[in-house]
């Protein structure tokens, strides 16, 4: 058994600095590249991928990454885990496994994939059976919006992860698991921690925890003497060290940016935070109010003391659907009274909206400059140099939402003067894809795990 | 003595659909109890009036010097559906350093903070 385990995180979420996994592979020791892709939303925007394409439906960046690390993977023997199967586990795993053997890696590469977590095909079964996926926000049933759901997942967590890792395959490709279940799974796979050893799994959480966000746990995103943080342009991503007793050290290269300290790490634990006595994942219950946290040397912060208690009986479900159109549309006013302009603005916007008769679910407007972070909190503005008119409209008629953004540049030419700032164009019409947390009887999930070779 | 949040903690805020949530963390370990102590729900609830249409809850963490704030109903819907600038709450932390506690005058000369 190792004595030390070290799993680094390479995403903070889909889209993050497209360097940090491969920077995290190649400037220093790591057993483990950990790899969250999926934000909320992100399995609606892949089922439609793949209703355009079989083959997609999955993060796609993922396999050009995947090219550029696996000879280090398989020279060093790190192990990767990644939820970036989206709806399309298998495309994402043959894609991976079609670039290993275009570098020579036939029969020296297996990957390690777990589905069952998608039950968009089985949503009418559950419902006739009475699960009803209740909003956990709102209490409303599930069949309120039936009719326009995109995407249904249940989140998975460590263990099928943990059963692919026994199989030996280098890399392991997940769905919608939990973010915390791939820092957690190496863990439990290296140090053969019991599936109800509480406190254990709750420390491998709360490592997860740490390290999901990337380098938010490393000085990114760091209010603490943010001034000082060195070389941010070469910043460090996260790295959890742990030991088989469930204590850890976050960490991360040496020469490399950014700052690893007892604030930082405060910080990102508090991070998205609800009740912290009870962290919920598919695996255990973890305590945060028992986390104990001690400067262990230059960015290096020692994590111990973590208790747990036993998992619930539910998965969480992510349910996406659709819920009508959204436009947003931005002009810039000047010095002088650029807020008073900007206000005028507005109710000249908002008289011609009345008079062309449209309806919004909701119209808002701020005013960047004055007030859009902290509202009536930020006080009087005294003089700005500019304030920047941003509206926004929401609604379920596209058509009108279409007009509004016919209704912006206009301004510019029949409205208060000084005004610039409308480059890009008319405003985009986004369609909202709402999402629906809801919780599913454990039973109801059986996840499936398979191996393939290169 | 009026002492701004700024001065005695630094904080990081996140969302779970239209709940903002708001670690709020002492600076320094001394500060904590303060922070506990004046730094109560209902006081929250006032100094964000008119964003937060929802309930306030508190919890503490002492063993990291902190409280976490949820407020309820306050990103405009939350997720995709927000309209906000800020749909993910994340300036909410500084929104809630800026709020002003009484502190008396012998126990802020005690912090250094006078």
């Amino acid at each position: 058994m190792k004595q030390k385990v070290r799993i680094a995180a390479g995403q903070g979420f889909w889209g993050d600095l497209p360097d940090a996994p491969v920077r995290q592979v190649e400037e220093g020791p790591i057993d483990y590249l950990m790899l969250d892709y999926l934000a909320e939303v992100t399995m609606s925007i892949m089922q439609k991928q793949k209703a355009r394409d079989p083959n997609a439906g999955y993060a796609r960046d993922f396999v050009p990454l995947m090219r550029q690390v696996i000879p280090a993977l398989i020279d060093r023997n790190i192990r990767v885990t990644a939820n970036a199967g989206g709806v399309n586990v298998k495309g994402c795993a043959t894609a991976v496994l079609e670039q290993a053997r275009e570098l020579g890696f036939a029969g020296k590469l297996s990957v390690g994939i777990v589905t069952g977590d998608d039950i968009l095909a089985r949503l009418d079964e559950l419902l006739d059976r009475n699960i009803e996926l209740r909003n956990m926000d709102t209490g409303e049933p599930l069949a309120t919006v039936r009719d326009r759901i995109q995407s249904a997942n249940a989140y998975l967590g460590a263990a099928p992860i943990v059963e692919a890792l026994n199989q030996n395959v280098q890399i392991v490709i997940t769905g919608r698991a939990t973010d915390t279940g791939l820092t957690l799974a190496p863990l439990i796979h290296e140090f053969g921690w019991s599936l109800n050893d509480w406190d254990k799994l709750a420390a491998g959480t709360i490592a997860g925890h740490i390290i999901e966000c990337g380098a938010q746990a490393s000085g990114g995103n760091c209010q603490y003497d943010w001034q000082n943080i060195p070389d941010m342009a070469n910043v460090g991503f996260p790295i959890a060290e742990a030991n088989p007793d469930g204590t850890f050290v976050i960490t991360k290269h040496e020469n490399t940016g950014g700052r690893v300290n007892v604030p930082s790490i405060k910080e990102q634990l508090v991070y998205e935070m609800g009740d912290p006595h009870e962290y919920i994942t598919p695996d255990c219950v973890a305590d945060f109010t028992t986390v104990r946290l001690e400067d262990a040397g230059k960015d290096r912060v020692r994590v111990f003391g973590i208790k747990g208690r036993p998992a619930t009986e539910f998965l969480k479900v992510s349910i996406s659907y659709s819920a009508g159109y959204k436009a947003v549309g931005t002009l810039v006013y000047s010095w002088p009274d650029a807020y008073l302009k900007a206000q005028a603005a507005d109710r000249i916007l908002r008289g011609r909206l009345d008079r062309l008769g449209l309806k919004f679910d909701q119209i808002l407007t701020e005013f960047v400059g004055v007030n859009a972070t902290h509202g009536s909190l930020a006080g009087d503005p005294t003089e700005p140099a500019e304030v920047q008119l941003r509206v926004g409209v929401r609604g379920p008629n596209k058509a009108m939402i279409e007009r509004f953004t016919k209704e912006i540049a206009p301004l510019i030419l029949t409205g208060p003067p000084a005004v610039t700032g409308f480059a890009g164009g008319r405003p985009k019409v986004e369609e909202i894809v709402a999402y629906w947390p809801a919780l599913i009887p454990k039973q109801e999930i059986t996840p499936i795990v398979e191996v393939l070779k290169a | 003595m009026k002492v701004q949040l700024v001065k005695l903690a630094h904080a990081r805020s996140g969302d779970k659909g239209d709940t903002a949530n708001v670690g709020l963390i002492a600076l320094r370990d001394e500060f904590y109890p303060i922070l506990a102590r004046e730094v109560t729900q209902s006081r929250v609830k006032q100094h964000f009036r008119g964003i937060c249409h929802g309930d306030v809850e508190r919890f503490e963490l002492p063993n990291l010097g902190a409280l976490n704030f949820l407020l309820h109903h306050s990103l405009g819907g939350g997720g995709t559906l927000s309209l906000m600038t800020d749909a993910q709450g994340k300036t909410f932390s500084t929104a809630l350093l800026r709020m002003y506690i009484d502190i008396p005058d012998d126990e802020a000369r005690g912090l250094g903070l006078s």
